[in-house]
């Protein structure tokens, strides 16, 4: 490992981790736009960040040590899924060690480690969300795996640097397979993200929470650690989506000269995607949760359908 | 043939597969039929280009002759229809959507099964694709089964009509004209009879589900 491996990996993490509130913003921004409001400004989740560190954390008398543990295991799982994802350059040396369905398994784990804090303080909230959200999660997961199988079997390696530099850096061709996989992407990234055919990140109705309600029992550090990490799974996402789907403009192994332009280009993507979240989740109604089964099982037969097409007409 | 043409070929059938599917989940008559008006588009898209591609004129008739049947004329009678019956925010709840979907996925693998050896044998450079027609045609057959009402089920035969279509483009580069042109003038005298049906089925019944057509006799 070369220390311009290295730099490429640090720079990128550090980018990831540290522009992650700002495309939760972002989103956020769009998404008041969208519905006639001023909206808080990009920044807010910083602040928010900012407000909880400072404060005092409070614990519930029952608390194990899993609940003091799971943020930090939590934040740091999706620290190491965002690093293993191509942002503006291909020169990742921790991808080595891991591939698309260890991003899998890195995601689960944040998961499991978070459902398992949730029912831990045994609140009635907290294992409502818990058992919620491995709902989701157990229809949710076998979808992304057969959409990360769609793109590695065209580039025959299920590395996302390889995958990009394949995708990216060869000549340009059309895969429709890669259309149903893009489909079936989307919807698993709702589901997966708490965002609102599935989940309604902004409600605190204890109907409809999923996500937050796992959240209840945190404050202070734990709870900034929660937040965090949530941004830093909308951006390892929204970075997948864009390594798998729209890969132009992420520059080559050590190609140094080309990162600027890649900063940018994935700044107007970030942008892009986000907008699009916030106007998909304005034009869609929150389902019933009963019917989240329905949505992440099309979800998985369109994915299973991009790898039939790719096996049928071979491109 | 150009790769670019291919691929867009290849993308366009991908799309029609795809809304298959979505016919087949859509639960809305309204969508159902704007659905409709879609796939018709991307064959006619689809037709088109295969007759950029290889240069038959006879294509190029066969894709402006979808349009305008597919696009515009059936979707317009249909939109006619379901506001004469008053049905057109009708929804359909009795669809049992996973297994629909399962039992569809099974479907697409018989149909990619089954086209393989005939693709080998054809000619065409559309020849990859006909695995595709097939199985939009085993679709919106299943759809056909599954639905209720009388509207989604005659949805489901157009579309049918469509997916065979588009085998023929794949397989044999269309059909002769006389052929094609029977076959648009039967779906269109189709449609208004099965028009003329529904009015009937909803005086008898007083609803257009078509499992009051099952009996026999009256009570």
């Amino acid at each position: 490992m070369s220390w311009s491996e290295l730099a490429s990996q640090l720079f990128q993490t550090v980018l990831a981790i540290a522009g992650a509130p700002l495309l939760l913003g972002w989103v956020n921004q769009c998404r008041a736009w969208l519905q006639n409001r001023s909206g808080p400004g990009v920044l807010q989740p910083y602040r928010l960040l900012i407000k909880l560190l400072q404060k005092d954390a409070v614990l519930a008398q029952n608390a194990s040590w899993l609940f003091r543990v799971a943020p930090y295991v939590v934040f740091a799982c999706m620290v190491l899924a965002v690093s293993i994802v191509p942002l503006v350059a291909t020169d990742l040396p921790f991808a080595l060690a891991a591939d698309v369905i260890a991003l899998v398994g890195l995601l689960a784990l944040a998961r499991v480690f978070m459902a398992l804090a949730a029912m831990d303080v045994g609140t009635a909230f907290g294992s409502l969300g818990a058992r919620r959200e491995m709902l989701i999660a157990c229809l949710a997961e076998p979808a992304l795996l057969m959409v990360f199988f769609t793109p590695a079997l065209i580039s025959q390696s299920t590395e996302l640097t390889v995958i990009v530099d394949q995708l990216a850096h060869r000549e340009l061709r059309l895969y429709p397979s890669m259309a149903f996989a893009a489909v079936a992407f989307v919807m698993v990234l709702l589901a997966e993200n708490a965002r609102i055919p599935v989940d309604n990140p902004a409600t605190h109705l204890e109907l409809t929470m999923v996500h937050e309600a796992m959240l209840l029992e945190y404050s202070a550090r734990h709870l900034a650690l929660m937040e965090w990490a949530h941004a830093l799974k909308l951006m390892t996402y929204a970075a997948i989506g864009i390594a798998l789907f729209a890969p132009w403009g992420i520059a080559e192994a050590g190609v140094w000269s080309m990162v600027p332009l890649a900063v940018a280009v994935l700044a107007a993507k970030l942008a892009l995607a986000g907008a699009g979240l916030a106007l998909l989740e304005t034009l869609s109604a929150k389902m019933r949760i009963f019917r989240a089964p329905e949505f992440l099982g099309m979800a998985f037969m369109l994915a299973v359908l991009g790898m039939l097409t790719r096996i049928l007409v071979q491109t | 043939m150009s790769v670019a043409a291919a691929d867009v070929i290849n993308l366009l059938a991908s799309l029609l597969l795809l809304i298959a599917f979505a016919m087949l989940a859509q639960r809305r008559l309204l969508r159902l039929i704007h659905l409709f008006a879609l796939q018709g588009f991307v064959l006619a898209l689809n037709t088109a280009v295969v007759a950029a591609t290889i240069g038959q004129a006879h294509l190029y008739f066969s894709a402006v002759l979808t349009l305008v049947l597919k696009v515009i004329l059936l979707p317009w009678i249909l939109h006619r229809l379901i506001d004469r019956l008053h049905v057109r925010w009708d929804v359909e709840t009795q669809v049992n959507l996973s297994t629909i979907q399962l039992v569809g996925i099974v479907l697409v693998i018989i149909a990619f099964n089954l086209a393989s050896p005939i693709s080998q044998l054809a000619g065409t450079v559309t020849r990859g694709t006909l695995g595709i027609a097939m199985a939009s045609v085993l679709l919106s057959f299943l759809m056909m089964i599954t639905r209720r009402k009388a509207i989604p089920q005659v949805i489901g035969f157009l579309s049918m009509e469509n997916g065979l279509f588009f085998a023929a483009t794949s397989a044999t580069y269309g059909m002769p004209m006389v052929v094609e042109l029977g076959i648009a003038l039967d779906v269109l005298v189709g449609v208004f009879i099965f028009g003329i049906f529904f009015f009937q089925i909803r005086e008898t019944f007083d609803s257009l589900d078509i499992h009051h057509l099952e009996r026999l006799k009256d009570k």
